[in-house]
């Protein structure tokens, strides 16, 4: 599948980006703090009101450069980081005002760079040695640059034709348009990283190879498959994996894809959330998204939550799928209705009971399931890291798989639904951090040598 | 409700608030839409000659997303010709007989020049004249304006040739352009002046456009020096102002002028001495219709403080300006340093301003968000207070010793 960045504007960005006026006041608004909350909010520790001083001062260049150095993803961050439970939470100006939009403010100094060039970054102190990246998703490409930044030699294996992992194939365009994504590929690029794709490492003798050519490996290879749900009628025509259906959305034309009119999600996740305004954008009438549990339950955010109900999504709560039916395609889906048997109705691992005599047929042209992805062990298992509960097991401090210079990041490590892009940043550079700690002692320059 | 109006000199006004002179006073239309607007008087821009000008003319500082912060002026006096400006004036004060109407003027140096200008100006009804002895940019290169109020032997000797050709106050307007205003007062005093006013503009450059390297505001590639005006100057005129009204060779009413934008920087002034203020950059920048406000905040002043005229407000805080030699040491008395933890939202400012900027006294308590001041290092700057974005989170508390310590008690220690 090739990408379709023309989707790019069939789906324009919900929100829309800040005048030079608006970006300007609001930066006004930061009052600099000094140790500033805000940093500690984001896992990536830009350095907040740095940039927000820089974007009142005019300095557009140079406030993308303080986000990138802490931030290559900065462009996708800027748009899809949860920047209201981060940065924005511990803003103080949640207390005598509202919060300062550092989300938005950093998508102008961002929006800027892709407009104008990206600045060239602080230089960091150097290294020397070749490591290998299995995975060119958001934890892969911050590993990877931060060393290449370094200096050192880093070549990406990614199994796709492009990199940028989710963010160029799992969000929908109306979020992130695909150009920032392939932006930042091409930012990483630029620092000297070597990308080959449609190269997935699979066979332990690949891996074997990798450990021979390479002084560290780091594995980013996000998460598993959608599981199998288990309920019948669910290989049928018709059954999305909401994944997958914004995997289409991005790879090809809009008018290839045919939802019909009614549609079901299943799943009250942030995911549930993408696939159902995905499902109006592309033409449904009547989407609604089915959950077992209750509105004080639900795994999204507040703000993707309106996002839904904005877009005219019903939501039906304490409704559980128990079979799709259709004879040779998706006709309908089978619910009954569910209580909480004992327990706090917030609390997701609250025991549920099926209420006696409920069931109902609603009908359905498409079902699209959001309902988590598995564990991703499989490498490790693979290449035999110790792992605990189906995830690879690192060193807190250095992403380390009990491996020896193979190391570990981003949503391979998550636990279940706590997955977030500018998490696997972090990971990835404090990853690098970690491998140049270790190859700048073993590997010192012989002196005289060059490098570079 | 409280009486706004004034007698200044001799000169009657429906309230304290004229506008200054300069390019809001040089037209008919303009004084008399003021006037319409509710301004009590207008110093009509300086009459004279020669009659020539520049472009552009004016240049800003910008604050904090606020525009016009500070203000330059490279504009010379009217680019009228006198006879239009006196006809005009004339008009105005025929349409106008309540409002105080005084014209601004400056010629050469010449005793039978300004005894003829001053008739002509006397004949158009004008309530007073204003001398200009305060232009920094220009006219200073030939002999007038600050040039003038630099030099107070030129000032007394100026004054008088227009004092004694006119019935008329006679206004002397001060530049700042000097290391002590008060000399130059002294002797627009001594030649005859009725009031003085002051500040006019500091001599300024505005800065450089670093995409061109021209200077700003630029005349085909070319700056000068020019007068600086707007809120900015506002602490160096208070401090002019005070220093006269507390000079006991001056005993003349004061006009204030420098930076006034609300009737909050107008009572300040009064309160500091002056009977009257003029007002320029804050109408050049709003327009007119600011005296609203000026004059509704001020009359809401006075009566909320019991007050019934303008006069129980002048100089009233004059008196508590004086030597820093009489100010109390801080052996004596200080002020300390107090956060409130019930209203810090942990921004941390204090704490770097102190730590880098004054006298690391404010300390990070592990357990919580507010910082605490170390009491017994504290000197009590204010800097905190100052950087603090929390009105009233950071309190400044008195700590007197009870006894009385200033410098003048001390002997000066020996060269």
């Amino acid at each position: 599948m090739s990408l379709a960045l023309t989707n790019d504007t069939k789906l324009p960005e919900v929100v829309p980006p800040l005048t030079r006026r608006e970006a300007t006041d609001e930066a006004l608004r930061c009052y600099y703090c000094y140790d500033a909350p805000c940093i500690t909010g984001c896992p990536t520790r830009i350095d907040i009101p740095r940039f927000i001083h820089q974007i009142a001062t005019g300095d557009l260049s140079q406030a993308a450069r303080t986000i990138m150095d802490a931030n290559i993803l900065g462009a996708t961050c800027a748009r899809i980081c949860p920047t209201e439970a981060l940065c924005e939470a511990q803003c103080v100006r949640v207390q005598d005002s509202r919060a300062v939009s550092i989300g938005r403010l950093q998508r102008v100094a961002m929006d800027h760079a892709m407009e104008h060039g990206t600045p060239a970054l602080p230089q960091l102190e150097e290294g020397r040695g070749r490591v290998a990246v299995i995975g060119a998703g958001p934890a892969g490409m911050s590993a990877a640059a931060h060393l290449a930044r370094r200096g050192y030699a880093v070549e990406i294996f990614e199994q796709k034709e492009e990199g940028g992992g989710l963010d160029t194939y799992g969000i929908v365009s109306y979020r992130e348009p695909m150009r920032v994504s392939l932006f930042e590929v091409e930012t990483v690029r630029k620092l000297g990283v070597k990308f080959h794709f449609g190269r997935k490492i699979d066979a332990l003798q690949d891996f074997r190879t990798l450990q021979e050519q390479y002084d560290a490996i780091v594995v980013a290879i996000g998460m598993g498959k959608v599981p199998k749900w288990g309920i019948p009628g669910e290989d049928l025509p018709g059954v999305y994996d909401a994944l997958d259906l914004v995997e289409q959305t991005k790879t090809r034309p809009l008018s290839d894809i045919t939802l019909g009119p009614h549609v079901i999600v299943v799943g009250a996740g942030n995911t549930a959330v993408d696939a159902a305004t995905c499902a109006k954008r592309l033409g449904a009438s009547d989407v609604s998204i089915l959950y077992r549990r209750g509105e004080a339950a639900m795994p999204a955010y507040r703000y993707e939550y309106e996002f839904a109900k904005q877009d005219g999504v019903i939501y039906r709560w304490w409704t559980m799928p128990i079979a799709i039916e259709g004879a040779s395609r998706v006709e309908a889906v089978r619910c009954v209705k569910t209580q909480v048997r004992t327990g706090d109705p917030s609390d997701r691992q609250s025991p549920l009971d099926i209420i006696p005599e409920s069931e109902f047929v609603l009908p359905a042209d498409t079902i699209i399931l959001a309902i988590g992805q598995e564990k991703n062990a499989g490498i490790g298992q693979m290449i035999g890291a110790a792992t605990h509960r189906g995830r690879v097991v690192v060193n807190e401090s250095t992403y380390e798989t009990s491996i020896k210079n193979v190391y570990a990041v981003g949503d391979c490590l998550a636990p279940f639904g706590e997955a977030m892009v500018v998490q696997a940043v972090a990971d990835g550079k404090m990853a690098a951090q970690a491998i140049h700690e270790r190859l700048r002692k073993t590997m010192a320059p012989q002196k005289g040598e060059k490098h570079g | 409700m409280a009486d706004l109006s004034v007698d200044f000199a001799g000169i009657h006004s429906p309230n304290p608030f004229w506008l200054a002179s300069g390019p809001l006073t040089n037209t008919q239309y303009q004084v008399m839409k003021a006037f319409d607007e509710g301004w009590g008087g207008a110093v009509w821009k300086t009459v004279g000659e020669p009659v020539i000008n520049v472009s552009s003319r004016l240049g800003a500082i910008d604050y904090g997303g606020r525009r016009m912060m500070g203000l330059n002026n490279i504009e010379l006096i009217s680019d009228r010709p006198l006879d239009d400006n006196l006809r005009e004036i004339a008009e105005v004060k025929r349409l106008y007989p309540g409002n105080a109407l005084v014209v601004s003027m400056m010629f050469e140096s010449v005793a039978s020049v300004w005894r003829d200008m001053v008739k002509r100006v006397e004949d158009t009804g004008a309530d007073g004249i204003e001398l200009n002895f305060g232009c920094p940019h220009g006219m200073s290169e030939r002999g007038m304006g600050s040039i003038v109020g630099q030099v107070p032997e030129y000032t007394e000797t100026i004054t008088r040739y227009a004092a004694q050709a006119t019935s008329l106050p006679v206004i002397v307007k001060l530049t700042p352009n000097v290391t002590d205003i008060r000399p130059p007062g002294r002797s627009a005093v001594s030649g005859g002046a009725g009031a003085l006013s002051l500040i006019n503009t500091i001599n300024s450059v505005m800065g450089v456009d670093l995409n061109t390297w021209r200077p700003l505001p630029d005349v085909d590639g070319q700056g000068s020096h020019g007068g600086y005006c707007g809120p900015a100057v506002k602490p160096i005129a208070l401090h002019m102002l005070s220093s006269l009204y507390n000079d006991p060779g001056i005993r003349v009413p004061l006009c204030g002028i420098g930076g006034i934008e609300t009737w909050r920087d107008a009572a300040e002034f009064m309160l500091l001495g002056a009977s009257v203020v003029q007002v320029c950059t804050a109408a050049m920048h709003y327009g007119f219709r600011i005296i609203h406000e000026m004059t509704e905040g001020l009359n809401d002043y006075l009566t909320e403080r019991g007050l019934s005229r303008v006069a129980d407000l002048v100089g009233q805080a004059a008196p508590r300006i004086g030597g820093w030699k009489d100010l109390r040491l801080s052996t004596s008395f200080q002020v300390v340093a107090h956060i409130d933890p019930a209203t810090c939202i942990g921004c941390n400012l204090c704490v770097v301003a102190c730590d880098d900027g004054a006298h690391q006294c404010i300390d990070r308590p592990s357990h919580q968000k507010a910082p605490v001041v170390r009491e017994e290092d504290c000197v009590g700057c204010n800097l905190c207070s100052l950087v603090c974005p929390v009105p009233g989170c950071i309190a400044m508390n008195p700590v007197d010793k009870g006894y009385i310590d200033t410098w003048s008690g001390h002997e000066l220690p020996a060269q």
